[in-house]
């Protein structure tokens, strides 16, 4: 239990890979939280996927122990959130557990889109924020100008922002005093009824349910029965604990302090981040207001590879949505993939995230079927329709209209690719709204419609940007346009799982660029293979693949034989993992690969 | 296939393996250079105590014929490595020790592997004394530019006088070839292939080069420094090309990758081919062995100093002896046997009725036939060889 005054509690944000979890990793460090020798780089990011791709998924805290430089020891409680734009979520949620943001900005790349993002999302919760300077290690950083800019472009002061390197260490003492200085304690009162914010919750193999909450008012000891409110279920606490970032159990967390606990949790269901949990008995009165939803803008079918392990699926998708609040399944049947899943998310990324988990975590093999954002078909007979799989799309006959999802999209590049990014935006059937100079970058600001940004934009703005564009979007509503419904055949069969929206003026390209790229990833069969891009009855591309013409192998001799069959054994098994569609067999990524376009 | 009466295989015979006979396979793995295409178990070693090795061999000999004794030996096969850079003395000896174990068939056969250089053909006379009765020659190219790129250590000119040496020696010659080079071209390979069939041999084998991984050139090819390899087209054309030549010159095909005129085929590879039995001696050789009704996969130490020090210290090169599922015995009975003219008689599956023998569209598509007594790959279904497989025990 520690009094308000001696806590502190905040997130750290910035754009991605402008080095919030290194920051983490040296408050961590140099506190002596975790020893040396169990110190790893982005130790937060402890995920397979997050260290494969060198990037923060979930937002992670710890708590730490600080003595500051006016002799009284400080618990500090720091939240290392995501950068990618996917999993702004994660920070908006974060941010409502702690009172203030360390704001990092890369000093050698300035303020980007994500930068710009999160200190609306800090204000919006009536953070104190602390702008640090990180990377000044390197040749390239130029803190004054960037320090103008972040008054220029955020309106700021940025005069007592701190100049650190994360990587080498440097100015690490100052952040934290800083944090104890400049960032408020947190309020609350010891003696009211508990009230606590269920912010996180995750399955643990070892230990079941675990729950992260935040304390607002009252005290929550092990053993204490506790009531979610929204959820109305009922437990006993099992296991107190704090993060650090190992599990150090604790007798009681009293106001301000974070913590998570474990109470034999059944349902799943029962904890909905954004929930208050309070006492059983003499609980509090009102609950807190809980998190907004998320939106998720992007779907498609997950389907098991093996049509078997359709409950296993079921029983990971309920694990792991607990993880990751933002996003929605229901379950959908296909003729051709029989029972699945058809799921919602925050981007391709996120879903590119949750597939890869559910695979790696859970062990199943996963077919997914062509992304699709939601289209509002307004019917004849006047009633409305929301298409979240273009396999649903009704007779053309039945349709007067139908609108799509458009977006606001901000995006910050240096001036000499302005000229690429106004092409990709313009290319994307998008609008200009605003262009607007910050020094030597532009800030172009477009109306873009969801379907054209939702796959590859973001890769595609990075490659033509060399990586220096940064891009954020918000949804902005619905409007009517030209869209048909785009089949793909293979072998003359039309395959469900690549149909996508398109707009009509873009059909033929997309089609063609389509076909091409599914000739590439459907292996060579026995016999040929048409694949064409149809609307209505109309092919409008078409390749041919040709049929496998050698594949024996040259040499095989007594010794050979083990290696031989082991080799056909794994043959057999990766055949497993394509989906039949007809006498054709399609690889498992051939879904999504499909989509992306090269231009 | 005419070196077995066709009717050997419509007799049900109680063992399997007999419808193939017994052979010994003999590992020398030593070799002058290693060339960068080769994963074969070959090193390049700066000295090697043949009499050591010469105990070793003779002692593998003794300990596998203490439990095959009874059986008739049909073929024996030096492989490497380079097996021509053996002693001959070493080689006689070991030629003794066999004779003075098995009873050896009518045909026997004894090849040894040989690389064409002058001091390896210098020794054939003696290969000949010490009763081996068929060499295989390893030219791999007959362009010099060719033969430095795969890293050989001779020139055709070289490769030309070891061949006729050999035919001095041996009635029964081979000479393989590696085609599907870098930058080959069909023009190129026909004008060599026209070449290679000028000197008449009885017996051919022409490998399409293959990037091993583990090998200088898996490297390389990885790296993408490997250029100007055939794509599965010009692969599949240059095979095509092959069969075409080598029909016309009386040389056809009796499996994927190796021709004979009639009664030339290598006894000892078709033993293979048909799953017969076979002991397996020398650094990383395989074996089959059959007893009772059970079948044996048999390996022994890979790494040359290792295999050598456990024979001498425990008497035994082997290293692991394991049954063979009633499954895996069918894959591979398929697996070696489709590779053949001939085929597989189905009667010797255990698990028939997992095999889709009567696969429609193998059928439809003249892939594969079906005889009263056995299934074969045609000429056309030949280059898909492994995809005819993979759809005929999809089910297994
Ligand atoms: N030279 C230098 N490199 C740094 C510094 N801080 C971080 N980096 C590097 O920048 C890269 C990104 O760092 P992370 O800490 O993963 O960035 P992040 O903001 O957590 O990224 P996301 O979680 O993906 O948004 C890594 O390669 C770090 O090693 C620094 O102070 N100096
Ligand atoms: C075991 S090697 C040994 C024979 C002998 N040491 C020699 O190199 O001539 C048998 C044959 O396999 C073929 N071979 C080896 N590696 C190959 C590869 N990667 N691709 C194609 N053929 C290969 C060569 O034709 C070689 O002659
Ligand atoms: S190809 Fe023959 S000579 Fe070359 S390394 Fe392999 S075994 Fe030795
Ligand atoms: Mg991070």
């Amino acid at each position: 239990m520690t009094d308000l005054a001696h806590i502190r509690n905040f997130s750290i944000v910035a754009h991605i890979d402008h080095g919030k979890s290194t920051l983490a990793d040296r408050l961590i460090q140099s506190t002596g939280t975790v020893k040396d020798r169990d110190m790893q780089e982005q130790l937060l990011d402890s995920m397979d996927i997050e260290r494969e791709r060198g990037i923060t998924i979930k937002a992670n805290s710890v708590r730490i122990d600080y003595k500051a430089n006016d002799g009284e020891m400080y618990v500090l409680n720091l939240i290392d959130t995501p950068g990618h734009v996917d999993f702004a979520y994660e920070v908006s949620r974060s941010m409502r557990a702690v009172e203030g943001s360390l704001l990092v900005v890369d000093a050698t790349q300035g303020v980007e889109a994500q930068t710009l993002a999160n200190v609306y999302h800090a204000l919006d919760a009536d953070h104190e924020i602390v702008p640090v300077l990180n990377k000044i290690d390197l040749p390239a950083a130029e803190p004054d100008r960037i320090k103008q800019q972040i008054e220029d472009v955020i309106g700021l002061d940025a005069s007592e922002a701190v100049e650190i390197s994360a990587k080498t260490g440097l100015g690490i003492p100052d952040v934290l005093e800083a944090i104890v200085t400049r960032l408020p304690a947190p309020k609350g009162d010891r003696d009211a009824p508990l009230k606590a914010m269920l912010v996180d919750s995750w399955y643990d193999s070892y230990l079941g349910v675990v729950v992260m909450i935040r304390v607002m008012d009252g005290v929550i000891r092990k053993g204490d029965r506790i009531r979610m409110m929204k959820a109305k279920a009922i437990y006993g606490i099992d296991k107190l604990a704090v993060l650090k970032p190992k599990m150090v159990d604790i007798a009681e967390l009293g106001p301000g302090e974070i913590g998570i606990f474990t109470a034999s949790i059944k349902q799943v269901r029962d904890t909905k981040v954004g929930d208050t949990i309070t006492h059983e008995k003499k609980g509090c009165e009102t609950a807190l207001p809980g998190f907004k939803p998320s939106i998720p803008v992007v779907f498609c079918g997950l389907f098991p590879v093996d049509a078997n392990e359709f409950e296993d699926l079921r029983a990971a998708i309920e694990k792991l949505s607990l993880n990751d609040a933002s996003f929605s399944t229901e379950m959908e049947t296909s003729a051709a993939l029989g029972f699945g899943f058809r799921c919602g998310f925050l981007g391709l990324l996120h879903l590119e995230v949750i597939r890869d988990r559910l695979e790696r975590e859970y062990d199943i093999d996963l077919i997914t079927t062509a992304p699709s954002v939601i289209y509002k078909i307004h019917q004849r007979d006047g009633t409305l329709m929301e298409l979240h799989n273009p396999a649903d799309m009704p007779d053309l006959t039945l349709i007067d209209h139908i609108e799509e999802p458009r977006i606001k999209a901000t995006i910050l590049v240096p001036d000499e690719y302005l000229g690429d990014v106004l092409k990709l935006c313009q290319d994307r059937r998008g609008i200009q709204i605003d262009l607007t100079y910050a020094g030597s970058r532009a800030m172009v600001v477009y109306d873009l419609p969801l379907n054209e940004v939702v796959f590859d934009f973001y890769d595609r703005l990075k490659s033509v940007t060399k990586g220096y564009a940064s891009f954020d979007y918000q949804m902005t509503g619905y409007r009517e346009d030209k869209l048909v419904k785009m089949q793909i055949l293979v072998n003359d069969e039309p395959v469900d799982a690549l149909s996508i929206m398109v707009h009509r003026d873009r059909a033929e390209m997309r089609g063609r660029a389509m076909v091409e790229k599914l000739k590439d990833l459907i292996p060579r069969h026995m016999f040929k293979i048409p694949i064409q891009a149809a609307i209505g009855g109309k092919v409008i591309a078409r390749e041919t693949l040709s049929a496998l013409r050698k594949d024996v192998t040259a040499k095989c001799y007594g010794g050979d034989a083990t290696r031989k069959r082991k080799l056909l054994d794994k043959q057999k098994a990766g055949k497993k993992k394509m989906r039949q569609f007809g006498k054709v067999e399609i690889p498992q990524e051939a879904f999504i690969s499909a989509l992306k376009m090269d231009s | 296939m005419p070196t077995h009466s066709p009717n050997s295989l419509r007799v049900a015979l109680p063992e399997n393996w007999q419808i193939a006979g017994f052979g010994l396979y003999i590992h020398w793995p030593f070799c002058a250079a290693k060339c960068p295409y080769c994963d074969f178990n070959s090193h390049v070693a700066a000295h090697i105590d043949a009499d050591r090795w010469k105990r070793a061999y003779l002692s593998e000999i003794a300990r596998i014929g203490s439990e095959t004794g009874d059986r008739v030996l049909s073929t024996v096969f030096f492989g490497g490595g380079t097996p021509s850079l053996m002693n001959p003395d070493t080689v006689a000896d070991i030629m003794d020790a066999v004779r003075n174990t098995w009873t050896t068939a009518n045909d026997f056969e004894a090849t040894l592997e040989a690389n064409p250089t002058s001091v390896e053909a210098g020794r054939f006379a003696a290969y000949r004394q010490a009763s081996i009765n068929r060499v295989s020659v390893g030219v791999q190219a007959l362009n010099d530019n060719d033969l430095k790129a795969l890293g050989r250590l001779h020139t055709v000119k070289e490769a030309m006088s070891a061949l006729d040496v050999a035919h001095a020696n041996f009635d029964r010659v081979s000479f393989d070839l590696i085609y599907a080079r870098q930058h080959q071209t069909l023009a190129e390979w026909r004008a060599e292939l026209r070449a290679a069939l000028e000197l008449s041999p009885s017996h051919l084998s022409m490998y399409q080069l293959t990037i091993e991984q583990g090998t200088a050139f898996g490297d390389r090819f990885r790296r993408g420094k490997l250029p100007g390899l055939p794509d599965e087209d010009l692969g599949a054309d240059l095979f095509l090309l092959t069969q075409e030549i080598c029909d016309a010159a009386g040389l056809s095909a009796y499996e994927v990758s190796n021709h004979a005129r009639p009664g030339h085929e290598c006894r000892h590879n078709l033993m293979y081919w048909r799953s017969g039995d076979y002991a397996g001696i020398g650094p990383g050789a395989h074996g089959r062995l059959s007893f009772q009704d059970r079948r044996y996969s048999t390996e022994t130490e890979l790494a040359p100093g290792r295999w050598i020090e456990s024979v001498e210290a425990s008497g035994t090169g082997e290293l692991s002896r394991q049954i063979l599922s009633e499954e895996d015995r069918d894959l591979e009975l398929l697996l070696m046997g489709l590779r053949t003219v001939e085929g597989v008689d189905p009667r010797r599956l255990s698990k028939r009725h997992r095999v889709d023998l009567r696969n429609e569209s193998l059928l439809d598509l003249e892939y594969i036939k079906l005889d009263s007594d056995r299934i074969f790959v045609t000429p056309r279904g030949r280059p898909v060889l492994n995809a005819i497989i993979q759809e005929l025990v999809r089910q297994t």
